[in-house]
């Protein structure tokens, strides 16, 4: 298909937006000087794969990217920035690195392996009318995936205790 | 185009074009399955725009209108109240760590109430059973952390 066809499908346009959004907004976030707008452009390149997520028709995952890692993994980040700096953010000389050019060749080539492997793999198997909605997931996990779900409420319970434990030192101690 | 039509309107648009990109295969239900869901999120997405651009209107016209005149007293961040001090990058309390950590789990908390949330209806009394049970679960993380003292505020 050539580029001309391509760009007059109305999801590719959508496609196209939202992925070089995405693109400028890592570029940011290796490249800015402060550490909190770095944090902050995560957030809208994260942002952009949930957007992408939703257009391939899995709303479930889509929303549990924005939940997960921009409520969460995001505001943990933030947390560590806020907690570890003083003055937050400002420190310019720190953010750079003398291996920056080994990793950018090794993030090119990570990409260029990844892509590759997936485009030979699935080469032009299309993936049309497969939508799962929410509601789907909910009758699977309440439904088949019973005991699973309440094995997760005691991993959590686990992370939790862990989390305090860890992370309060006893005053008695 | 009256606002209230045009979700509808960009949602047969929406039909028009994944539609018509579905194999004959599945052209009956999972096609239909696949427009509805769009037109969902186009509706959404329509919504987002319009809020948008209201506030950006709004905001635009108000700095347009008004007369400029900043002193130092008025740009401050409270009006009233105590004067800040020093900077907003100045670095916090190590103790707003564990309150990090308790969202963590209760966000994940959230990303399961979601599916049983909009499928309540058809799972009746047994999802509700089983919920509590997850729920119950958890809330006895958050007594352990109270009777830790952790969400005491020590000076």
């Amino acid at each position: 298909m050539s580029f001309g066809d391509w760009i007059t499908e109305a999801q590719n346009i959508v496609f196209l937006v939202f992925a070089i959004a995405m693109l400028f907004a890592s570029v940011v976030v290796v490249t800015s000087r402060n550490v909190v707008h770095a944090a902050l452009m995560l957030v809208v390149a994260l942002g952009g794969s949930a957007a992408l997520f939703l257009m391939l028709g899995a709303e479930f995952v889509a929303w549990v990217v924005v939940l997960v890692y921009i409520g969460a993994v995001v505001v943990l980040f933030l947390f560590g920035i806020m907690i570890t700096r003083a003055p937050t953010g400002r420190d310019t000389a720190r953010l750079d690195h003398e291996r920056r050019w080994p990793a950018l060749l090794i993030a090119v080539a990570t990409f260029a392996t990844i892509a590759t492997t997936t485009t030979l793999a699935f080469e032009d198997t299309e993936v049309a009318g497969e939508v799962v909605r929410t509601a789907q997931i909910g009758d699977l996990l309440f439904n088949r995936f019973v005991i699973p779900f309440e094995a997760v409420s005691f991993v959590l319970l686990a992370a939790l205790i862990g989390g305090i434990v860890l992370a309060r030192k006893d005053a008695d101690e | 185009m009256w606002p209230p039509q045009c979700p509808a309107a960009l949602g047969a648009v929406a039909r028009g074009i994944y539609t018509r990109r579905s194999t004959p295969a599945d052209a009956g239900d999972g096609a239909a399955q696949v427009a509805e869901y769009f037109q969902d999120y186009i509706t959404v997405a329509v919504f987002a725009a319009f809020g948008a651009v209201l506030v950006a209107v709004a905001v635009g016209a108000a700095s347009l209108l008004r007369p400029s005149n900043p002193t130092a007293t008025k740009s401050q961040t409270y009006e009233c109240g105590i004067d800040p001090v020093g900077g907003g990058w100045s670095q916090t309390h190590v103790r707003y760590y564990i309150f990090a950590l308790l969202f963590l789990v209760f966000d994940v908390e959230a990303v399961f109430i979601f599916p049983w949330a909009v499928q309540l209806e058809t799972l009746g009394v047994f999802a509700l059973v089983e919920m509590m049970v997850f729920v119950v679960i958890l809330l006895a993380g958050l007594v352990y952390a109270i009777r830790k003292g952790v969400l005491e505020w020590e000076s």
